[in-house]
């Protein structure tokens, strides 16, 4: 027998709403709910229009709503439907607005823009131009590269795994005590997004350097300018990409 | 000519004159400004060095952009200054892209029908051309208002860009009068120039008002990608005396060609609107086929100019990243990166549209009822992508998901947070929407020639081929090489995009050459519903460009001319997204209201000629 279209409708909705939530019930990573709301929302309107793009579709989907409210025989479901649908709005209303311990959603600029300059170590810095120093060895002097990479994971085990992880995963001994937490290096999504110029002004100025502007922006960083020299900085940064594997953003083929 | 013809000419006239006329002082006024302060200025710093003045003297006169206070904004009580040159602006350029956009496929459907003799187009031509007249009197109106908001809010940034800028002010003072005198006897010479030679002259002028209205876009463009990545100035902001210098800046053809195929596809969408407008109030069948017709040639303008839009999106986007990162992270990875997320739900929107609507078109014919089982997997496809298109990197975290996801970004979906998967995920969405719009094509027909069973073959072999490729390029490129590669392999992948577009296209033409009928096309049989995703693409297309436009001109922060010239206004600020949203969603219904306002303008103009052909 041929499921009626408004439990096929009913059906499809509700197999697309548990398979968002699988990866939290099962894999214990949660789809953010903001998130699962704009899925399911884009979700329900194609399958309306699928069920709508042809005549017969349409008549079979809207004929049992219009009997529930038209027949004359249906009297009964139609005024159980008509009581029981107000007390899911009123439901639904109640939980949206009742006051809640929960804090707040946070909202903010995980990348804030760079300034166009910053000054530290005694000098301005450009990041529209600036360059890793070091970076050019990776072709020009490979055994000096490795050298300088090797110096940068000890200055890297030294000061940042505390917070960024042995594994560079963000996972430090210390990262869940910090808001927010440190980010991860792993991944393609990560720094392999971002020009050296930007890390460096991360790294230099942490927490306290960000901009004004492009705020809420915040940072558990410290600024490392008055812990790292110039060189350490430019070779810890050679390190995460290298222990990643990523390569930094570019604009050329190098 | 009738009298009431004649009027409403005459006012038109009496607009464009008005709003030429207030250019050309504005422009003649800065100009003498600019000399004056070239002559200070050469007074104070330069030695006079006999009467034999160099080009590099003239380069060393030239002022600096001048560095402002708030009290140097003009202050006119409940009256926010920046609100108004905002709103003005983005209603001058929602009017100016409908009245650029519609001349040139007016020209396109008239050389059409020139080449098929067929009147109908003809007749479609001429009724898109007169809906965009009462909108170009607005353009003017809007353009006009813009610049006095302008002059009476921000004088010292006019000043500034006019002693630069001052011969192309000029020079689009000039255009603007060649355009309105092309429309008008393009327009009203319809008629009377429908036969041999004339009809030949008639397209020339058509193709002389397209060519002035482009150039006056290409000119307006200099101005705001000046403002942008200011070019042929030096850090302080002194003009080189190039003025070729400044119009040639880094954003400038980016950006021409970005608004040069929006506006064709944003012309497209509201004529689509007026066309589904007058099918919905169609009183006969007749009536409701034309629109029907007309609504579908529309909306096929608008998604084919749409399909090549996100590429030249994507450009315009690089090279604001490449010019400067600050913006470029301002732009998609900082305070406007939900906006991004706005305008890929509401591209995703349009796509569904678009879709849908074609998906109803398949009920024009009995044909097409052999295709309505392939619906539900493209829909499926395109979901699928959709989904992808807009999940953002930094996600909207409650505190318990951000402590089981351990930070900011998801690990199974942050890799779809970036461009490598988005650029996959709408490839593909044009591609299964070019795939819908085969089918349609083909509702009604069933293919003559002995070689069908292998061109379709083909056909899917290029779908498929291209699919693997663009998701092998998304993932390969987008993932395991570096990001040089990454930004590199899209053009592969709009290639691919583009290759199938183009074979399919050619394989079904010749697959379908004389095809036998499988039943008539029967225009004026679509479902009342199908109409609102004509509605709903056009308010999408006017809601993306006041969103989108905002972006681009505030990712600039709080510069006038970027890195040049400082906004030192109260309102130097950049507004809430939510404040930014409302003012944008505020413009789109004053927008709408004027355009549902124009059509009904044009119902009132042809009801006598369908009240007597109800009669």
């Amino acid at each position: 027998m041929k499921m009626p279209k408004i439990i096929q409708f009913i059906v499809l909705s509700l197999l697309a709403y548990l398979f968002f939530k699988a990866p939290g019930f099962l894999l214990g990573k949660p789809i953010p709910e903001s998130l699962i709301f704009m899925y399911m929302f884009f979700v329900v309107i194609t399958i309306l229009l699928v069920m709508t793009s042809t005549e017969k579709g349409t008549k079979e989907l809207f004929s049992p709503i219009r009997a529930l409210v038209e027949d004359p025989s249906k009297r009964l479901i139609r005024n159980v439907v008509f009581a029981v649908l107000p007390l899911i709005a009123i439901y639904f209303t109640y939980n949206a607005v009742k006051p809640s311990l929960e804090p707040p959603v946070e909202l903010r600029a995980t990348h804030p823009a760079p300034p166009a300059t910053i000054k530290a170590y005694d000098k301005t810095f450009d990041l529209a131009t600036l360059e890793n120093p070091y970076r050019r060895l990776e072709k020009e002097d490979p055994a000096q590269f490795r050298q300088f990479v090797g110096e940068g994971g000890v200055i890297y085990f030294r000061n940042c795994f505390y917070c960024h992880g042995d594994k560079l995963d963000g996972k430090g001994h210390y990262a869940q005590g910090l808001n927010p937490l440190p980010l991860p290096f792993q991944g393609k999504d990560t720094i392999a997004q971002l020009q050296e110029s930007y890390v460096f002004w991360r790294v230099v100025k942490g927490g306290p350097g960000l901009p004004k502007e492009g705020s809420p922006a915040i940072s558990s960083m410290p600024a490392w300018e008055n812990m790292l020299t110039e060189d350490e900085v430019w070779k810890a940064i050679l390190f995460i990409y290298d222990y990643t594997g990523n390569v930094p953003r570019s604009w050329g083929k190098k | 000519m009738s009298t009431s013809a004649l009027n409403l000419f005459g006012r038109k006239v009496f607009l464009i004159l008005l709003f030429a006329f207030s250019f050309l002082c504005v422009s003649i006024s800065f100009d003498g400004s600019r000399n004056i302060s070239f002559a200070a200025e050469t007074a104070i710093t330069e030695p006079v060095q006999g009467s034999s003045v160099t080009g590099d003297s003239v380069k060393q006169a030239n002022p600096p952009a001048p560095k402002l206070k708030a009290q140097d904004y003009p202050k006119i009580k409940g009256v926010n200054g920046r609100v108004a040159v905002w709103l003005a602006a983005q209603m001058h350029l929602w009017f100016a892209a409908f009245v650029l956009a519609v001349p040139i496929f007016v020209f396109i459907i008239e050389a059409i029908g020139m080449a098929t003799k067929d009147k109908r187009y003809d007749e479609m031509a001429y009724e898109f051309i007169r809906v965009s007249l009462t909108a170009y009197s607005i353009t003017a109106v809007t353009g006009g208002l813009l610049l006095l908001s302008l002059i009476v809010f921000y004088p010292d940034l006019m000043k500034y860009l006019s002693s630069i800028f001052g011969p192309t002010m000029l020079l689009y003072a000039l255009f603007f009068f060649v355009e309105s005198a092309a429309l008008y006897i393009y327009y009203y010479g319809w008629h009377s120039m429908d036969k041999g030679y004339k009809k030949w002259a008639h397209l020339g002028v058509g193709l002389l008002l397209n060519g002035a209205g482009t150039t006056l876009m290409f000119i307006a463009n200099a101005w705001v990608t000046f403002m942008m990545s200011p070019a042929g100035v030096d850090i302080a902001g002194s003009f080189d005396g190039n003025i070729w210098h400044a119009v040639h800046n880094h954003l400038w053809n980016p950006m021409n060609l970005h608004r040069f195929i929006a506006n064709i596809a944003y012309g497209g969408s509201i004529v689509g609107a007026y066309a589904a407008y007058k099918f919905l109030s169609a009183r006969t069948m007749e009536q409701r086929a034309h629109y029907d017709w007309m609504g579908y040639t529309a909306n096929l303008i608008a998604i084919g100019a749409l399909l090549p839009l996100p590429f030249a999106g994507y450009w315009l986007t690089a090279e604001i990243y490449a010019y400067s990162q600050q913006m470029g992270i301002t732009l998609m990875g900082g305070v406007f990166a939900w906006l991004f997320i706005i305008q890929a739900v509401l591209i995703g929107a349009l796509f569904l549209a678009a879709n849908y609507y074609l998906w109803c078109g398949l009920e024009r014919s009995e044909g097409g009822q052999r295709y309505t089982k392939y619906i539900k997997y493209i829909a499926f496809v395109i979901m699928v992508c959709f989904l992808i298109w807009f999940t953002p990197h930094s996600l909207i975290l409650k505190p318990y998901e951000a402590k089981a996801l351990g930070g900011q970004y998801h690990p199974y979906l942050g890799p779809l947070g970036i461009m490598p998967a988005k650029n996959t995920a709408v490839n593909i969405m044009l591609l299964f929407t070019f795939l819908s719009f085969l089918l349609y094509r083909r509702a009604n027909k069933i293919a003559a020639v002995s070689w069908a069973k292998y061109g379709n073959a083909a056909q899917g072999a290029i779908f498929t081929a291209a699919i693997v490729n663009i998701i092998y390029l998304g993932v390969y490129y987008g993932y395991f090489t570096n990001t040089v590669y990454k930004v590199a392999s899209s053009v592969p992948q709009v290639m691919s995009t583009l290759a199938v577009i183009i074979l399919c296209s050619v394989i079904d033409f010749f697959m379908f050459s004389g095809a036998k009928e499988a039943s008539p096309h029967r225009w004026g049989r679509m479902p009342d519903r199908s109409q609102y995703a004509l509605f709903l693409i056009a308010v999408s297309f006017t809601w993306l460009m006041g969103l989108m436009g905002f972006v681009r001109s505030a990712i600039r922060q709080h510069w006038h001319v970027y890195s040049v010239m400082r906004d030192t206004s109260p309102d130097a600020y950049t507004p809430t997204i939510g404040y930014a949203a409302n003012v944008v969603s505020v413009g789109t219904i004053i927008f709408m209201a004027i355009v549902i306002f124009i059509f009904w303008l044009s119902q009132m103009s042809t009801e006598n000629k369908y009240g007597a052909a109800d009669e």
